[in-house]
């Protein structure tokens, strides 16, 4: 029985070559596997492997470089968009995205961010939203919820004195550097779908050069929530996606 | 064929990088060094060579983007003064721990913090003990001439390439804004190689090229370490570079890098013309460090007078070197204070010859 379900005509599913071997680190429900799943197949179909160069940023993706089966480069603290544009300039013929999570990319590397969308990059950034520092251990992030509760924010998130919650997909929007603009989720197969469309179409923009493409995906944070993976992903649609609001938020023209 | 050139010592280091087959220069302009991005923004070497120029929004975005075009295998530059060389630490420290090539210009100014616009030499700490975190080291070229700031774009590219780490220019206001004749190399082409531990992407049938200087175990971390330290001595045995005058009956030795060794070379004259047998020991590369020619040379003579334009930085390098064997003192000016010939040669008769 189990002999028939390995022969290829009784597959219903095939990893990607796209992604490597290796045992992702990501904890059980995270966000991270099915998007890296999703952005590998992406280059999968569009062929473009050999032409793909990535940059993993700090924070819990730190080691993508070990899943994506692609040229990468890790990125000091919020730099990879800046690390990106010195790859894209000298290679402007490569796909070039990075992967950043909600810290890397709308705190520290708020002006990296802001100046490679605004002068419309030919790259993607995938952007990654748990609302909360994953890798440290859970402390507040820029894009934590008024209210919610992190290591950094015990008593919830204070707006009074710690600020809100930064909307910096918003922001990139405005730019008109960016061409391609749009927020998605993985936590349901229809989402899954939507955000791999989403990430082709801004692949495919790449090679039209026809400036930034900018995916975010609201993900969930089991472990930093201190939630099951199930509970999370409820907490995520009653609490992030009335605040990060999904759909596409600049189509090209 | 040979080309000379007045030229305005920023300026013909732009000139330089673009003949030196650049692939790209990210910068951000910070006086006294905003020539150099001015001028390749004016030759624009996209028509010349298909170079790559790019005003960052950032010193910290510029080096981040030099890493970006370094781990492609380019031949990839930046350039700055003092409180801009400062942001790019951290950048630096992952060039240095990814091991990349790359070439950054520091046309210092005189600090702490905002300081001044005015020439110093107040960042040799910061240049030649590494500058960012972790254990690692900067090749550091000193030139005391705008000829000799071009020709060490060349050098620097080769050392930068032969050892995969970052080579810095450590020159000053007065290198940076002064004009003096110089002789130009000739063009040479943008080299595309395609090497085998850049990001040119994957290979079939190969594995994919990670760069990064993140080793998630300690024992892995340490053999890091000890690669770069191997390295490091290499680099010790092969590349230390130093110029003498006078050294042969000297009784006296002065130190001085930059442009300072050339006001101290004037104070030289002045000091041999009064009978003060004295000689002049000018380093060229900084990092290495010409511990032994120095030692070699202190040895012989009473005392060693460290000229520099700073509080006293180089001074403790001479002084290990010499180990004790001779007494050294320093004199400085700084702040952007450009020492006299005078004082220099007073301070030697103060500070070694009664002191």
């Amino acid at each position: 029985m189990s002999e028939n379900l390995t022969k290829p005509e009784n597959q219903v599913y095939k990893k990607t070559d796209v992604l490597t071997d290796k045992v992702m680190h990501y904890c059980p429900g995270c966000g991270h596997g099915t998007a890296h799943r999703m952005l590998a197949e992406v280059i999968d179909e569009l062929g473009v492997q050999e032409e793909t160069i990535g940059v993993a940023p700090v924070g819990c993706s730190v080691l993508a470089y070990y899943y994506f089966d692609v040229d990468m480069q890790e990125a000091a603290h919020g730099r990879a968009t800046a690390v990106a544009t010195g790859i894209k300039r000298v290679f402007p013929e490569k796909y070039v995205f990075t992967y950043q999570g909600d810290g890397d990319l709308a705190a520290i590397g708020t002006a990296e961010t802001i100046h490679a969308c605004n002068r419309g990059e030919n790259i993607l950034i995938v952007f990654i939203n748990n609302g909360i520092y994953g890798m440290t251990g859970g402390q507040m992030a820029p894009t934590t919820l008024p209210g919610m509760k992190s290591s950094t924010s015990p008593r919830g998130r204070e707006v009074e004195t710690m600020g809100n919650p930064l909307k910096i997909t918003e922001m990139v929007a405005t730019l008109p550097g960016t061409h391609f603009v749009t927020r998605q989720a993985v936590h349901t197969p229809a989402n899954v779908r939507k955000t791999k469309r989403a990430l082709k179409k801004a692949l495919e923009y790449q090679k039209e050069n026809k400036g930034t493409c900018f995916v975010e995906i609201v993900s969930n944070c089991p472990s930093g929530w201190k939630m099951t993976p199930v509970q999370s992903n409820k907490w995520m649609e009653e609490n992030m996606f009335p605040f990060y609001p999904l759909g596409d938020i600049k189509v090209p023209q | 064929m040979k080309e000379l050139r007045l030229m305005k010592g920023n300026e013909a280091l732009a000139e330089a990088a673009i003949r030196a087959g650049t692939d790209a220069y990210f910068g951000y302009p910070i006086t006294p060094q905003s020539e150099i991005i001015e001028y390749l923004m004016h030759e624009n070497p996209v028509d010349r060579t298909g170079m790559v120029v790019l005003q960052a929004e950032s010193e910290i975005a510029a080096i981040n983007m030099v890493y970006g075009a370094a781990a492609c295998g380019k031949k990839a530059m930046t350039s700055s003064s003092s409180p801009g060389i400062s942001l790019k630490q951290e950048g630096l420290s992952y060039i240095a721990g990814a091991e990349l090539p790359c070439l950054v210009a520091n046309i210092v100014r005189g600090g702490p913090g905002l300081g001044t616009i005015q020439p110093s030499q107040s960042d040799y700490f910061q240049a030649v003990k590494g500058g960012g975190h972790g254990d690692y080291k900067l090749i550091v070229l000193a030139p005391a001439t705008v000829q000799e700031t071009v020709d060490f774009v060349k050098l620097g590219y080769e050392l930068a390439f032969k050892y995969r780490n970052p080579v810095m220019i450590l020159s000053d206001g007065i290198i940076g804004q002064m004009m003096e004749k110089v002789e130009l190399f000739e063009q040479m082409p943008r080299e595309n190689k395609d090497y085998d531990w850049a990001t040119t992407g994957k290979k079939p049938g190969k594995d994919s090229v990670i760069v990064t200087s993140l080793q998630l175990k300690s024992e892995d971390q340490e053999k890091v370490n000890l690669r770069l330290q191997e390295k490091y001595r290499e680099i010790e045995k092969n590349e230390v570079m130093y110029e003498t005058y006078d050294c042969e009956d000297a009784e006296y030795l002065f130190a001085a890098f930059g442009s300072c060794a050339r006001i101290t070379r004037k104070a030289m004259e002045m000091a041999r013309k009064k009978g003060i047998k004295v000689g002049l020991v000018r380093p060229i590369s900084l990092y290495p460090f010409p511990t032994d020619a120095i030692y070699e040379l202190g040895s012989k003579v009473k005392g060693i007078l460290s000229v520099e334009m700073n509080a006293g930085q180089m001074v403790e390098d001479v002084k290990l070197a010499v180990n004790g064997k001779t007494k050294v003192e320093h004199f400085g000016r700084f702040g952007g204070v450009i020492p006299s010939p005078e004082e220099i040669l007073n301070a030697l008769e103060t500070k070694i010859i009664g002191g």
